[in-house]
């Protein structure tokens, strides 16, 4: 006999899943892990492989034997931290390296709090600073891209750590500067970790996710903004010791970062103006990473510094409520 | 070097006397003065914090404990006799001895005799669906299956039988602290004495519908007929609303009611022996005639 | 650029599949179960008893309160008796059963198609014949409308709207009205406009029922009423809120726990429009509704022209019966209607749709973490934080719930709707709200205690 389905309103549902959101951040850092292929070959492709094999595995291994609880790998979400931690990475960086920075990533920075949503850091941060700090010597050791097909490899400073370093011995930003094109930098051809390398492709990935509505510009724009802004203050001030605003937005992590770890879900505020203020710090604590750090890159310290602010940021500005 | 390693060990210890000091100053001067029976009465109490008793935990208990002129209005249901015992120990009072208690599911409608009519696909709250409708059985009253009552028990003695669809007591678990019941939407879980020995007769039923009406909806109902209200020599069973109520103070364990209830939705729990149903139903009949010919003698006498 | 309201709001698809089905007047039912609570407020006193022959249109239950209304006998025929009876939830209420003989109608009652475009003068007498119509809100919450026209002392009246959004998916009842019984609905909000003071009025409809517009448009024209407008909406859920239609039409907002009399706005849905007509010139009381039989389950779309107190299992008889297999059977629309369990209750005066839903359409998936993404702070029309919410129900935080105006919540449905983890959230906050309103009106009580001392 067939019966009556019974349940509390509504009865229908959107289309959204948090696998379909997930979904769509991979298909957005797609074209991003496909230029990496391109440019840095089957080492780049080892270290994506082993970032995102080993997220899932211990997603999978942490939620089934230690929290004893239904595998929640199907949603995604260990997928996108495993190809930010991928993208942060260089592509020389040794297998078990990768691994040691998906453990901490999925191990203390997500599973630690609780698991999807509930954690304070970007996990895929966490997993890049832990490997920062530990293996300096593998983490900076950049090579400029050496092609899918290509022979030369040739090792090389990113942008910022050879401005960083010239400027120590003593050169001018001009000097520095003047072997970088910008449209190098749009279409990827210098040195850096595997996102870094291909603007206009994340951007790409960015564009697309404002179609698709899975995140607002606000935090990314306002990160750009004054990024942009307090360089050319300091630019304005004086060029031959600080770096101009374009070729702040286009190198490093700076495009990686903004438009795909600060603007996770989970890690980021909610409201409009929070989100506004989240930006605006980011972009300030970079560029003074950038400048007076010792440090040549300051994304992700920023980033994660400013997702500490997050719960401040989302009791302070709420929406504004219906005839209140 | 010898030195270094002097100053070093001096500097350190009049550093931490000088800390030390400086603690035990700010210890003393603010010390909040709280009476000391606090902390006795604390450590005496199960420390379970279950807010069973009403109050927010055990620490609170304690100081209404201490602050109540007598001890009848406050009672831990998860110690027990035991502990209010000790608690009147340290508070120098009297207690009076309470039964122990325990929570009963009043509602035996299995999944194989209550038959299902519609299909619950909300999320899974017995508040959520209780305040929708009345069940997806015929039955509006009875347990309606989400498990409320087995996540608001802190002792782990409530289980749901994936069976009978219904939750089950663990005896030797529950602490009676009233969860339970708090957290039923139907008011199914009712907190019983235990009964001597644990034994205890119980109506597995709360449907106030007419008997034909739940008849349809459960096999297992009470439906109303009132026989173990006319066979109860105790005056322990209330009839009221089409439903049989066993008052635990008056019953007297004969398990007559039991005997004589055509739909087993009397549940006598804890019994060594399993219920002799002929041998009850003849003691009843012997009782009905010897009372019919005492009437009947009764009658010829007055004639006379 | 079309108006909508300011905060949230979803964008269902609107499945309108049975849009261009005509309304048909369904035969009346042996039996007709007429409940006495088919409104909000008091329940209705029953003045008869078994036994009794009554006629259609014939008052059978009396206003138990001043937020009351009268009840009518939608047939005629005997009353069989006057019991409890279970609701579409299997909820007792007390419910009238009328066997049907024949169908005599009450005296004064003009069943004549004709229209009738003179309205009364006096807005007490248009009143006091739709407090005698039982009329009451069609639009969903079945708020008697004599109260709604008798705004408090101090309160001014500046704007009526009619709402014709029909902003719920597959609901299409309205709609059918609007096209086929414009002229109606348009005589109806002049009479309301009339018992208002002679406000101005403005027909509202979303811009995804052009014909509507087109029609009611023309409609006003030809029988040159002045005062009345339609105004095309963006199509956007749940813009047929009452408080989300007024800032649409009037930019205004409607405070926490007011009215919306307190902006100066009147709302009145369609069919109530229609009723108005109907009592006010017609004499007839509100014993029939316009209900939708739609789903794509469904054995035919169709826009039934109902006796209040038919039968659900009937409805859907004549619709060509249940299809086989389970499927969910909607009293309502989509995101805010109820699910029936029990097919043998009967229709109410604000039944507007019954909507078959498969498993497949209607199941919900398994609940997941929350992932913060905010889409249900972007979906709710109220402006609240459903996450923040469901976070403090959690933690039992009644306090809190209502620093974070869980009160004001609507339930739209907007946020379940929107979660990608499928979390529960409205059926959380609705219970957490039922309890946060029962602290309020304790406090306000023991504050009317402690003044009356």
């Amino acid at each position: 006999m067939s019966k009556l389905l019974v349940s509390p309103s509504p009865h229908i549902h959107s289309e959204n899943s948090t696998r379909s959101l997930m979904f769509d951040v991979v298909v957005a850092l797609l074209p991003a892990v496909l230029c990496s292929f391109l440019f840095y070959g089957w080492r780049e492709i080892l270290v994506m492989a082993v970032s995102v094999g080993s997220c899932l595995l211990l997603e999978w291994a942490i939620t089934r034997y230690m929290l004893r609880k239904p595998s929640t790998i199907g949603d995604m979400s260990a997928v996108v931290t495993g190809i930010l931690l991928g993208l942060n990475l260089p592509y020389t960086t040794p297998w078990w390296v990768v691994f040691i920075g998906a453990a901490v990533a999925i191990g203390v920075a997500k599973m630690t709090f609780g698991g999807l949503g509930q954690n304070v850091f970007n996990p895929a941060l966490v997993g890049r600073v832990f490997l920062l700090v530990s293996f300096p010597t593998y983490m900076t050791t950049w090579s400029a891209p050496q092609g899918l097909f290509g022979v030369d490899a040739v090792s090389g400073a990113t942008p910022l750590s050879a401005v960083q370093e010239g400027l120590m011995r003593g050169s001018t930003i001009q000097e520095l500067t003047s072997g970088y094109d910008y449209a190098d930098m749009l279409f990827a051809s210098i040195g850096g970790s595997a996102g870094e390398v291909c603007a206009l492709a994340l951007l790409a990935g960015f564009v697309y996710l404002l179609i698709r509505k899975v995140i607002k510009p606000w935090i990314t724009l306002s990160i750009f903004g004054t990024v942009a802004l307090v360089s050319l203050i300091f630019w304005g001030i004086d060029p031959s010791r600080f770096t101009d605003p374009l070729f702040n937005l286009l190198t490093g992590g700076l495009i990686l970062g903004a438009c795909f770890m600060a603007t996770d879900y989970v890690t980021s505020p909610m409201s409009l103006w929070g989100g506004v203020i989240f930006g605006v710090g980011i972009g300030f604590l970079t560029m003074m990473i950038r400048y007076f750090g010792s440090y040549p890159e300051g994304v992700s310290f920023a980033i994660l510094i400013m997702n500490s602010f997050v719960p401040l940021l989302d009791r302070a500005f709420k929406q504004k409520k219906f005839g209140r | 070097m010898t030195q270094l390693v002097i100053w070093t060990i001096v500097i350190l210890t009049v550093l931490g006397m000088l800390l030390a000091a400086i603690l035990f100053a700010v210890a003393k001067k603010f010390k909040v003065e709280e009476d000391p029976r606090i902390d006795d009465v604390e450590k005496a109490m199960p420390g379970a914090n279950c807010g069973g008793c009403g109050f927010a935990g055990c620490r609170a208990f304690a100081e209404a404990a201490v602050k109540a002129d007598d001890l009848d209005s406050v009672y831990c249901p998860v110690g027990g006799g035991e502990t209010m015992k000790k608690v009147a120990a340290i508070l120098g009072r009297q207690v009076k001895e309470k039964a122990p208690m325990v929570a009963v599911v009043r509602c035996n409608g299995s999944c194989d005799v209550r038959p299902t009519v519609n299909v619950y696909c909300g999320s899974l709250s017995c508040r959520v669906k209780a305040t929708l409708y009345s069940g997806d059985t015929g039955c509006s009253w009875g347990c309606v299956g989400c498990g409320d009552c087995v996540g608001a028990c802190q002792f782990g003695a409530l289980k749901m039988n994936p069976e009978t669809g219904l939750p089950e007591v663990d005896e030797s678990k529950c602490t009676a602290c009233g969860a339970c019941v708090k957290a039923c939407p139907k008011a199914v879980i009712e907190l019983r004495a235990k009964g001597p020995r644990g034994m205890r007769e119980v109506v597995c039923c709360i449907n106030r519908d007419r008997g034909p009406q739940v008849k349809k909806a459960c096999a297992n109902a009470c439906i109303g007929c009132g026989i173990c209200f006319k066979t109860c020599t105790h005056e322990a069973i209330v009839f009221e609303n089409n439903v049989a109520y066993i008052d635990y103070s008056k019953c007297k364990l004969c398990r007559e009611c039991e005997a004589v209830c055509p739909t087993g939705a009397i549940h006598g729990v804890g019994f060594p022996k399993p219920l002799d149903v002929e041998a009850v139903k003849a003691r009843i009949a012997e009782r009905k005639k010897k009372a019919a010919e005492a009437a009947a003698a009764d009658k010829k006498e007055e004639e006379k | 650029m079309k108006r909508t309201f300011s905060i949230g709001g979803v964008h269902p698809h609107d499945s309108k599949i049975s849009r261009d089905c005509a309304i048909e007047t369904l035969p009346t039912p042996g039996t007709v179960y007429i409940s006495v609570a088919q409104h909000i407020g008091a329940p209705a006193v029953p003045v008869v008893a078994p036994g009794d022959k009554v006629k259609t249109g014939q008052v059978v239950a009396e206003p138990g309160g001043f937020v009351s209304a009268f009840i009518h006998s939608s047939v005629s025929g005997t009353v069989k008796s006057v019991a409890p009876r279970a609701d579409l939830a299997g909820k007792m209420s007390m419910t009238i059963e009328i066997q049907v003989e024949g169908d005599e109608w009450a005296e004064g009652i003009d069943r004549s198609e004709t229209l009738v475009t003179d309205i009364p003068d006096d807005p007490k007498a248009i009143i006091e014949k739709i407090r005698l119509g039982g009329i009451v809100g069609l639009g969903g919450a079945t708020f008697p409308t004599h109260v709604k026209l008798s705004p408090p002392p101090g309160s001014v009246c500046e704007r009526l709207i009619i709402n014709g959004c029909e902003c719920e998916p597959y609901l299409t009842s309205d709609f059918r009205v609007l096209l086929e019984k414009g002229e109606q609905v348009v005589v109806g909000a002049a009479i309301l406009r009339k018992a208002l003071g002679g406000v101005p009025c403005t027909i509202a409809i979303e811009e995804n029922k052009p014909e509507a517009i087109k029609h009611i448009g023309e409609v006003i024209a030809r029988l040159n009423f002045s005062g009345i407008e339609v105004m095309s909406l963006k199509k956007r859920y749940p813009q047929g809120g009452e408080k989300q239609l007024i800032d649409a039409v009037m930019h205004r907002q409607v405070g926490s726990g007011a009215l919306p009399i307190s902006v100066g706005a009147v709302v009145q849905n369609v069919g109530t429009a229609l009723a108005v007509y109907d009592a006010v010139q017609k004499g007839k009381p509100l014993i029939d509704n316009v209900i939708t039989v739609t789903g794509n389950s469904a054995p035919r779309q169709a826009n039934f022209l109902v006796r209040v107190g038919t039968p659900l299992s009937f409805i859907l008889e004549k619709a060509g019966g249940l299809p086989e297999g389970d499927l969910k059977v909607i009293s309502g629309g989509p995101m805010m209607g109820r699910a029936v369990a029990n097919l043998e209750s009967a229709t109410l005066k604000g039944t507007s749709s019954l909507l078959l839903l498969r498993p497949e359409e209607t199941l919900r998936g398994q609940e997941g973490s929350c992932i913060r993404c905010g889409k249900c702070t972007d979906a709710c029309p109220m402006g609240l934080e459903p996450y923040l919410l469901n976070r403090l129900v959690k933690a039992g935080d009644l306090e809190g719930l209502e620093a974070n105006a869980i009160q004001d919540c609507i339930e739209c449905g907007c946020c379940l709707y929107s979660c990608p983890a499928n979390i529960p959230l409205l059926d959380r906050i609705r219970l957490a709200k039922a309890d946060v309103l029962g602290v309020i009106r304790a406090r306000a009580a023991a504050a009317k205690a402690a003044a009356s001392k």
